[in-house]
């Protein structure tokens, strides 16, 4: 009976040739286990489960820690409502249409309209703007480079992604502005018949120098992330192109290019969540107004983050919770599009561990 | 008799025959330098612009001329990828000249207040008119709240790794790596209003007989939302790619799971690990939004992060940047070209230890 080795650490309330009774030692999930019959193949020797041990401890711990990304989640969710419902039924007109933003007066009226317009519009033409370069460079780094060339150019590409934005801001307002004021004058002078150029000034602090911003901005991440779907690109693919007579245009166009569209088309959704969340740079290059209006180049524009960022400083009670009540809708905004762009990256298992 | 020289008996295999023919060196140089008078002869001619027009005219005209010239010598398709070819050179030149400016401009505008002062001195006291001043209090506060904010993030973004690579399974482990990737692309502005509408305004109270606080703990709060996802996402790529067999013969000697985990599995992913918290903590230091809203920005030195407002490096740009004083661009540019330098060098140390990381893809 008692011939197979028990691991008890308890010699008293010893496990071995002692069945029939429940015993458990203090040690760290290394209890005996008793049986009525010994087990075939000896297997008495196993440790029991423990009910508390470093084992579940250590497991319990990381699955906490797993679930915190999940609580922020819904908490994000939930603190903003808190705080915004308040406001909004402070709000003495519709906040789903109103273009002004009068959250501090008296009888406080406001609405998002004008600026999620203002924020989708910058994001878009920024898009617009970025995504045939960010691709073009991208197909540069992936395929047409020499090596030498290419691994230090990612590289600089890499270090882009990192510079704050608040240095593009400064940098747009205080240097870029100028060319793009005379370049909006240009266009003002002769195309002032297409509805986005027209007005009559001033110009300068406009959306198109905001989305221009914004475009250089989401340039390093879309290329970076595109580069390396391209790269993934099998090379069976490539050389079958290439052995039927391809072009080297023909084979990235037939072989590399459908290949890296779902990759591509994620990339452009996660550089639109990031323009659309853009703020310190907006807030510096946008001349701040609250109409709802396509004129591209005359001074105005603005966005619910820069809104946030400018209004903050002055904003009581009612309007900090308008300021938040924005922040919500652009949550959900930039929610949608990043859930988007993640399902579609999910679809293709391949490309799951090459966004960042 | 081949079947070539019965269906065609007039072409004789020479070696101009067999090779296509290229379009010289010398003629595509050509058509640019044509392309180039000629669009400045109609801009400067017409008057209808400066000579980044007659630029951008002149690459059209290129591009359009070499098309048509490699048309004719290379046939279609050749053209057609050469003009690709062109455009994709061009759109990498297109953003090389931006981006050199911003370093420019960094460089030569940053330099200025370059000096001893800077570092030492915070802007308590520096009224409108009043040269001087320094970014003391900034580094300080952005040194602070990153610190916390690491703290908090790495532990739990390591351990939230651990679990979704070692122990999870199915759709809830699924669900959280979903939920990772969407909170990477949380605004970094919707972060600070999440802190600021619970630990500014709902917290805060308790500790402070009932009034709200700015503090830079409430920085630190949201840099850590910010940082979260990222960490846990490079942890989580890097922890793959430590092979299989080493977790396997870990278990073979009878070590339990969590000591596999911390002295087997951790250490091997430790250089990827710590490449990727420190591409976070860059990322965390340059971001203005969230201290803008939650750490209130003060002009003097705070070195207590959990009372009292505190500002930071990017924020320092921010209201330099938005004040009036003649002197404050100097002190906002010589901000930026420190905080890009911070984060520039956390980047590079990163990058260069991820080439050093034999785990690498």
């Amino acid at each position: 009976m008692g011939d197979y080795p028990s691991r008890s650490t308890n010699a008293t309330a010893g496990g071995s040739g002692m069945p029939g009774r429940h015993v458990r030692s203090a040690g760290n999930g290394v209890s005996p286990r008793s049986y009525e019959e010994p087990p075939l193949g000896g297997g008495g020797a196993l440790p029991k489960k423990a009910r508390f041990s470093m084992e579940s401890g250590f497991r319990g711990l990381s699955l906490a820690a797993g679930l915190m990304v999940l609580v922020i989640i819904v908490a994000i969710a939930i603190f903003l409502i808190s705080k915004a419902v308040p406001a909004i039924n402070a709000d003495k007109s519709n906040f789903l249409t109103t273009k002004d933003w009068f959250p501090n007066d008296a009888s406080p009226h406001f609405g998002i309209a004008a600026l999620a317009f203002g924020t989708v519009l910058t994001a878009v033409i920024a898009l617009i703007v970025a995504v045939p370069i960010a691709l073009g460079i991208a197909l540069f780094l992936s395929h047409y480079a020499p090596k030498s060339l290419a691994t230090p150019l990612g590289f600089v590409m890499d270090l882009l992604a990192a510079v704050p934005s608040v240095v593009f801001g400064l940098w747009g307002r205080d240097l870029f502005q100028n060319p793009v004021r005379d370049f909006s004058v240009w266009l003002n002078h002769y195309f002032h018949w297409i509805p986005l150029f027209g007005g009559d000034g001033p110009f300068g602090q406009s959306i198109l120098l905001g989305s221009l911003v914004l475009a250089i901005m989401v340039l390093p991440i879309v290329t970076s992330l595109s580069r390396e779907v391209f790269q993934q690109t099998p090379a069976m693919n490539e050389e079958a192109a290439l052995a039927l007579g391809a072009t080297k245009w023909e084979m990235v166009r037939t072989a590399v290019l459908p290949y890296g569209k779902p990759g591509v088309i994620a990339a452009v959704m996660l550089g639109l969540g990031r323009a659309l969340g853009e703020t310190i740079a907006l807030a510096l290059t946008l001349g701040i107004t609250f109409n709802v209006s396509f004129n591209l180049i005359q001074a105005g524009g603005n966005s619910i983050a820069a809104n946030i960022a400018n209004t903050f400083g002055e904003a009581n009670d009612v309007g900090r919770g308008a300021l938040i009540a924005s922040g919500l809708v652009l949550f959900v905004i930039t929610l949608v599009v990043n859930m988007t762009a993640r399902a579609i990256i999910y679809r293709r298992r391949e490309f799951r561990d090459s966004a960042a | 008799m081949t079947t070539l020289e019965n269906q065609m008996p007039d072409v004789v295999m020479t070696a101009d025959h067999i090779r296509t023919k290229k379009l010289p060196v010398v003629a595509d140089l050509a058509i640019a330098v044509v392309a180039l008078i000629v669009a400045g002869a109609i801009v400067f001619g017409t008057g209808i612009g400066n000579w980044v027009l007659a630029l951008v005219l002149g690459l059209v005209l290129y591009l359009v001329g070499l098309n048509i010239a490699a048309g004719r010598v290379e046939g279609r398709r050749a053209a057609r990828n050469r003009m690709w070819r062109a455009a994709i050179y061009v759109a990498c030149l297109l953003a090389v000249i931006p981006l050199a400016s911003v370093a420019w401009t960094l460089i030569s505008k940053g330099s200025s207040r370059l000096d001893g002062d800077f570092f030492n001195a915070s802007m308590n006291n520096i009224g409108a008119r009043d040269a001087g001043g320094g970014a003391y209090h900034a580094i300080i506060g952005t040194l602070e709240q990153v610190g916390i904010a690491t703290v908090l993030a790495v532990p739990l973004g390591v351990l939230g790794a651990i679990y979704i690579v070692e122990y999870g399974r199915g759709k809830l482990t699924a669900t959280i790596r979903f939920f990772v990737d969407v909170m990477t692309g949380v605004p970094s502005i919707v972060a600070g209003l999440f802190v600021l509408s619970f630990w500014v305004l709902i917290v805060s109270p308790w500790f402070n007989h009932g009034t709200p606080r700015f503090s830079g703990f409430a920085a630190a709060l949201a840099l850590t939302v910010l940082m979260l996802p990222t960490i846990v996402r490079s942890t989580e790529e890097m922890l793959r790619l430590v092979p299989g067999p080493l977790r396997e013969g870990s278990y073979a000697l009878g070590v339990p799971k969590w000591k596999t985990i911390t002295r087997i599995v951790l250490p091997t992913a430790l250089p990827g690990i710590v490449t990727g918290v420190m591409l976070a903590v860059a990322r965390a230091a340059g971001e203005t939004a969230p201290v803008l809203l939650v750490a209130g920005g003060a002009d003097a030195i705070n070195f207590n992060a959990f009372s009292g407002n505190q500002s930071s490096l990017a924020l320092f740009v921010y209201q330099q940047a938005g004040s009036a004083s003649k002197y404050a661009p100097d002190r906002a540019w010589t901000a930026a070209l420190t905080l890009v330098a911070i984060v520039l060098i956390l980047t590079i140390a990163a990058k260069l230890l991820a080439r050093r990381n034999r785990l690498s893809r």
